[in-house]
């Protein structure tokens, strides 16, 4: 640092004499803060993808035996099997299902605040959403323990709600049921991830600009035709990228998650069901293997998946918004 | 399409805009929408006033001044102290890298970063930990700190991390409580002859100080309830007492020291769940719980009303 330093100054004096205020070495130190994130990044993923493909490279597991659905990873308890299908579905299934429910309502609210929320309303709900986004993920993790997982046990024990002809098929379980499921997975994330979809889409609504909206209300449109046709459309891209932060987010939750859904390494049948999701099984077996073993392997490999997840959606962040910008 | 008129069969509102204009039908639509997008705003509140409701019944005979100051005990309710004080330190650690590390930053991508290669990657570097799973971040923490280093699990390592994954969220409130300071401030201290070091230094910050102790309080607001990103860098495990007379920093012993495993609230409470032993699991948790969400709410509440107040002396004066 301090060399550094002091090749600026030289550098420094020799383009301007005299002049030490402009060697701007303030420039080069928020640089190097800057930049620091971008080191952070690049140790990560490569860290992250070392530990990943040792699961390949050392322990000689197949990508074939991954993509099976046997996850039996214990040498005690016979010949191993490294199948990570049950994870991947899981937390694609246990995502989807969150967005579905957390996407409507989302988009609803932002449009509530942007466009119909009068002064007073927007005052109140947008500081009740903040204090959505500092509640800790292990706090909704025990709200869903003790509100939610007895709620669905509660009703899904309850003989008159299955024997309803769609209800009961779609929710029908074996055997006994604690409320530990898929669906309260899905539940707890989909509000845990409406602060981000909300907040992002409501932005894209605020870009639209005002002349679009009257113009519209001027040829005689009510406000929900002008919402559906012009604003939706005009603020597409902006509401894709709001899904797919909260895809992001939802599919790298952990803890809570892992509280509410029942920590099942089986593949997703119904939705009553305990499943497993990637970040689950790895918060739940990190601290139990030891480091360099197969089975701590698979949990890197795991989390390599999640770090391919979390760039690609990066990546299709950006896609989405060049289109934006390109049209 | 039958036209209707819009003063007609409608209650006298102050504004009998335009937009009322239309069939029966779309006006209908009209007003479903209204009813139903008004309903999801309700929604919220009525969620977040539950939430809130929901664990002060549950922290009632909980939460007490022994419960915040005692001990934890296996056989008692007992209390949270080393807890609460490992959550504290861990904040107060993470923040005193975090802050001045975020603030620079957010100076460079607000009033020097070009459009260019460097200004991209710094962007996408923000972007992609941003969206890194934290319990990623606590996995590469984990290699990094406790393997790599020789830490072990420790509070500076958890700090370390936490950093990590704040890091672009500090910056990116930084950058925008810089961005809100208005062009002409800079023009008219650039024009006085001001370099733009001393532009940044005397007239944008203190302008944006607002904006910036707003960012501030909401990082840590998210540092403090963090729990994924640090189950595997500073450790899990109940401390049983402190002696904050021990100011020895080489020693694990010391609550002072950051080389020490440093079980916060949040990893507690996922701990105790996880382990689902002692007689008073749910109390303990409730009130940890209950602990939490107050001070989100301080830390929240206060952001706003520092920011406003700071706003109004700053330009008032």
């Amino acid at each position: 640092m301090a060399q550094m330093a002091t090749a600026d100054r030289l550098t420094g004096l020799r383009a301007r004499p005299g002049l030490l205020e402009r060697i701007d070495v303030p420039r080069r130190v928020m640089f190097v803060a800057a930049a620091s994130m971008i080191a952070i990044v690049a140790l990560l993923m490569g860290f992250i993808a070392w530990q990943g493909i040792q699961l390949f490279v050392k322990d000689g597991v197949s990508v074939g035996q991954i993509l099976s659905t046997t996850w039996q990873p214990d040498p005690e308890n016979g010949a191993t099997n490294y199948g990570l299908l049950p994870f991947i579905t899981a937390t694609v299934l246990v995502t989807a299902v969150a967005l579905l429910i957390s996407t409507p309502l989302s988009v609803g609210l932002a449009l509530f605040l942007s466009e119909v929320a009068p002064q007073w309303a927007r005052a109140i709900v947008q500081p009740a959403l903040e204090i959505f986004v500092g509640i800790p993920s292990v706090v909704w993790g025990w709200l869903g323990i003790t509100t939610l997982v007895p709620f669905l046990a509660h009703t899904f024990h309850d003989p008159i709600s299955l024997s309803l002809p769609i209800v009961g098929q779609v929710f029908s379980m074996p055997g006994f049921f604690f409320g530990y499921s898929w669906l309260a997975g899905s539940l707890v994330l989909s509000i845990m991830v409406l602060p981000t979809i909300t907040s992002v889409s409501y932005d894209a609504f605020r870009a639209v600009p005002q002349e679009l909206r009257t113009g519209s209300l001027a040829l005689g449109t009510t406000r929900w035709q002008m919402i559906r046709h012009l604003l939706l459309p005009a603020a597409l891209s902006g509401v894709l990228t709001a899904v797919v932060l909260g895809m992001t987010r939802a599919a790298g939750e952990a803890l809570a998650v892992q509280m509410v859904i029942g920590n099942a390494p089986i593949m997703p049948e119904a939705i009553t069901q305990p499943l497993t999701t990637l970040t689950s099984q790895i918060t739940l077996d990190m601290g139990n293997t030891t480091f360099g073993s197969p089975w701590q392997d698979a949990l890197w490999t795991m989390s390599l998946v999640l770090l391919i997840i979390s760039v690609t959606s990066v990546v299709l962040v950006r896609v989405i918004n060049k289109r934006r910008l390109g049209a | 399409m039958t036209a209707s008129n819009p003063a007609v069969g409608r209650p006298a509102g102050p504004k009998p805009s335009l937009r009322r204009r239309g069939s029966r039908g779309s006006i209908l639509a009209d007003h479903a929408a209204t009813v139903a997008l008004w309903g999801t705003g309700v929604l919220v509140l009525v969620i977040l006033g539950a939430i809130i409701l929901h664990f002060a019944l549950a922290a009632w005979g909980v939460v007490s001044p022994s419960f915040i100051l005692g001990d934890p005990s296996r056989t008692t309710l007992g209390g949270v102290l080393p807890i609460l004080w490992n959550s504290i330190y861990i904040l107060v650690l993470t923040m005193l890298i975090a802050v001045p590390l975020g603030i620079l930053a957010g100076i460079y991508m607000s009033e020097y970063a070009g459009d260019n290669i460097a200004t991209t990657a710094i962007r996408f570097a923000e972007e992609s930990i941003s969206s890194v799973p934290s319990i990623v971040v606590g996995l590469f923490g984990l290699i990094l700190f406790v393997d790599d280093f020789h830490w072990g699990f420790s509070a500076l390592g958890g700090s370390l991390a936490l950093t990590f994954f704040n890091l672009p969220l500090m910056t990116r409130l930084a950058e925008q409580a810089l961005r809100a300071v208005p062009q002409e401030e800079r023009s008219a201290s650039l024009a006085l002859g001001a370099t733009k070091w001393q532009t940044i230094r005397h007239v944008v910050l203190p302008l944006a100080i607002p904006g910036l102790i707003t960012g501030v309080i909401l990082t840590a607001g998210r540092v403090f309830g963090e729990a994924a990103v640090l189950l595997f860098t500073s450790g899990v495990g109940t401390p049983q007492h402190y002696n904050f007379l021990n100011f020895d920093l080489t020693s694990v012993a010391s609550p002072w020291s950051p080389f020490r495993p440093a079980t916060t609230l949040s990893v507690y409470i996922w701990n105790l769940n996880s382990e689902g032993l002692g007689a008073f699991k749910t109390q303990i948790i409730d009130g940890s719980a209950a602990i939490l969400i107050a001070i989100v709410l301080i830390f929240n509440l206060g952001a706003r009303f520092i920011g406003r107040v700071l706003t109004r002396r700053l330009t008032a004066a």
